[in-house]
């Protein structure tokens, strides 16, 4: 056993009300500057929406993420032998007008505009060339039009639906959709990293965040085509791909990510789970199937006396040990089994979990009356106007089952808290369906106090980091006095 | 006149080349050391995908073969003059070392060509960009024209512009050699010079770095701030 410690997260998506704040926490504080104003490394897309990039999820046009081949992972996109032949151009990079080609406004135009009849207009400017241009898409343009014939029906999740569930999705008084917010995974076996030909991405051995290191980016540009989730960027000014860092520098001194922070649905959840870093070879290479349960089984048990011993002797700190055992994460993921990987099936792993989203009833049964009736007690997750296939192409490597269980005990504990605090359905009802949910009472309340009462404390387990001694075991901070922070004496610019 | 001449052959063909050389190697260091972030290819794959394959493939695959037959001429004249003595194998190099040095010049004229019809494109071209491309354009043009009219250089490359080159990294630059070069080839031989000098100001400092070691290392990536624990995997 070869103990760990990784920053994980949860987004419970039956929070999430779509409206963009983590968007702008992050893009205010990390990319507003130049060569990264296309960039979104935290965004909120629609589903069924083809998302950002457009259709980010279909590998057969992007190759992100890893491949069986032979009983071994490799690369879709990039390799060893085939970096020397794709090292001059990328064959599988995404083009800006596969995210969209920023703009502003020429808002000056208000002021300075000559008398006329007509009210003067602030004409969109691209922020890449400085040019009028006709704004063709955005980063959340398909926001909400989850029916949309354009948008909706052109998601890769679509995939196996039937013909009368996809004219369900799509037809007006039916149509529904969902946010899925989206940050880089900092996945365990991140394919960004792997293809790297400078190794200039990494992994942080203490917290598992992932990042690009900015010296040694040359701009070979694998990592782009790469991540599957398209979560790593390159600007195209400075010449070096970037992505979303999950905030270290607040991480270090206790703070959580922007993103985190400013979340008005108070959906993210942040904490250390600790894991088995041998097995993870073995697990990225299970048959698709087994992918969830493995990634599950490879996230270690904080009380376990085995792994405390493993944790002791790699040098994890105590104070991380036991921020691992009060991790959210670490109820929703492996306790509860709520939280599932998006497209685990691309074998990164990802380290960020969603909670799957309820969704409004289908109202069309018995010629368009609402039949609450059933013995079946979950007959409405059957039923849910997001057909189950979709949300199980999203989150559960094509199994219908894991979505499925993770939707009934939501449903369970709702029901059990409406019949202890409304009172309006009968008790014993909602204790059978907790039963059926795989769920008991005690754990019912815990899910409910996490999910709905939770502080931000609670929500955020941060441990120390230590970084400041880290650094200072290795050189003298005085050294680096006056200079200009993370070891650059200039601000970053484009070539020489 | 004559005299000037063989002065300008003094300053150009056996000073220049140190002073170049010392660039080169000073400016390179110096830049790697106190400039580590400006190494990049500075790719603009990303704005502009498709005429980039077409440009972008046929130059560095041309220029990569062009060079390795100027290096090969350099390192190993007798064996280059070996194989040269049959003419048919000399017809096959000098065929391939032709053609290779017209697809670097397609590509490089796709390279201009994309460069000036894309407006994101002429954003993120430097100065330094449009002299670079200017010099090689004059470096691959002169090549490919000392090809065509000056005709069996790799035999000829090997019996003076080989010794000459080896008297330069001997210290005892010796011009006979080349004093009595065509001006085309002395052209070309000028503009690599100048090429080698400003190379390290340039986005070509990309060839110092080129990726190796991903060939060999694992595929994943850990660093620690700490002391590393035993490392299995």
């Amino acid at each position: 056993m070869n103990v760990r410690s990784q920053i994980s997260m949860v987004f419970h998506l039956d929070k999430c009300i779509g409206c963009h704040t983590c968007s702008i926490a992050c893009k205010n504080i990390w990319t507003d500057r130049r060569g990264t104003e296309y960039m979104w490394w935290n965004n909120v897309e629609t589903k069924p929406g083809t998302g950002y990039p457009a259709k980010w999820e279909d590998q057969e046009k992007f190759k992100g993420g890893w491949e069986k081949q032979n009983g071994k992972i490799r690369l879709k996109s990039t390799g060893k032998g085939r970096i020397v032949t794709n090292i001059f151009h990328n064959p599988h990079m995404p083009s800006m007008d596969d995210y969209y080609e920023p703009w502003t406004y020429d808002y000056q135009h208000l002021f300075n505009a000559p008398e006329g009849p007509d009210q003067p207009t602030a004409k969109p400017i691209s922020m890449v060339t400085g040019d009028y241009i006709d704004i063709e898409s955005g980063p959340n343009w398909d926001d909400d039009l989850g029916g949309s014939p354009v948008y909706g029906k052109n998601d890769p999740n679509l995939e196996g639906l039937t013909e009368e569930q996809k004219l369900q999705l799509f037809s007006i008084e039916q149509l529904v959709f969902f946010y899925f917010p989206r940050i880089c995974n900092h996945c365990m076996n991140p394919a960004c990293v792997a293809s790297c030909p400078s190794g200039a991405l990494y992994k942080r051995g203490e917290d598992g965040i992932v990042l690009v290191d900015q010296k040694r980016c040359r701009a070979w540009r694998s990592c782009i085509a790469a991540c599957p989730y398209k979560k790593v960027f390159f600007n195209w000014f400075t010449g070096k791909s970037e992505k979303c860092i999950l905030c270290y520098p607040r991480l270090e001194t206790g703070q959580a990510p922007a993103c985190f922070h400013s979340c008005v649905g108070r959906i993210r959840y942040l904490g250390v789970v600790l894991y088995d870093a041998d097995r993870l070879e073995a697990v990225a290479n299970l048959p698709k199937e087994q992918l969830i349960d493995g990634q599950r089984d490879l996230i270690l048990d904080p009380t376990d006396e085995h792994v405390l011993e493993g944790a002791r002797k790699n040098g994890i700190p105590d104070s991380v040990v036991k921020a691992a055992q009060e991790s959210p994460v670490y109820q929703f993921v492996k306790v509860w089994k709520l939280a599932l990987p998006p497209h685990i099936e691309f074998r990164t792993l990802p380290m960020l979990f969603y909670v799957p989203p309820m969704a409004p009833v289908m109202a069309n049964r018995k010629n368009g009356a609402l039949n609450s009736v059933s013995d079946n007690l979950f007959h409405d997750i059957d039923d849910a106007r997001v057909p189950m296939r979709f949300l199980a192409n999203l989150f559960g490597a094509g199994q219908e089952g894991k979505v499925a269980y993770a939707l009934r005990k939501q449903k369970a504990v709702r029901w059990y808290r409406r019949a202890v605090t409304v009172g309006d359905v009968d008790l014993e009802t909602a204790e059978r369906m907790l039963r059926e949910a795989d769920c008991t009472i005690k754990e019912a309340m815990a899910i409910y106090e996490l999910t709905s009462l939770c502080t931000f404390e609670q929500r955020f387990v941060i441990p120390p980091m230590y970084r400041e001694k880290a650094l200072e075991a290795l050189r003298d901070p005085h050294e680096v006095k006056q200079s200009a922070g993370f070891g650059f004496l200039s601000g970053p610019r484009r070539g020489m | 006149m004559a005299f000037l001449f063989s002065y300008l052959d003094m300053v150009l063909f056996a000073a220049l080349p140190y002073l170049v050389l010392f660039t080169f190697l000073l400016v390179s260091i110096q830049r790697y050391r106190l400039q580590t972030f400006s190494f990049s290819s500075l790719s603009s794959q990303l704005l502009e995908n498709r005429r980039h394959f077409w440009a972008l493939v046929p130059f560095h695959y041309g220029i990569l073969v062009v060079f390795a037959g100027h290096l090969m001429a350099f390192l190993i004249p007798r064996s280059i003059l070996f194989w040269n003595s049959h003419p048919l194998r000399l017809y096959v190099l000098e065929v391939t070392g032709l053609a290779f040095g017209i697809l670097t010049l397609v590509g490089l004229l796709g390279m201009v060509a994309r460069r000036l019809g894309n407006s994101k494109l002429r954003v993120v071209t430097s100065r330094a960009d449009a002299v670079l491309y200017v010099l090689l354009l004059l470096q691959v043009v002169s090549g490919v024209a000392v090809a065509v009219f000056q005709p069996w250089g790799s035999s000829w490359f090997a019996t003076s512009l080989a010794p000459y080159l080896w008297s330069l990294f001997r210290f005892q630059p010796d011009l006979t050699y080349i004093t009595g070069l065509p001006i085309l080839i002395k052209l070309h031989i000028l503009n690599a010079f100048i090429v080698v000098g400003l190379f390290p100001f340039t986005r070509l400092v990309h060839i110092l770095v080129v990726p190796n070691p991903y060939l060999w290392r694992k595929p994943q990536v850990v660093r620690w701030y700490g002391p590393a624990p035993r490392d299995i995997a």
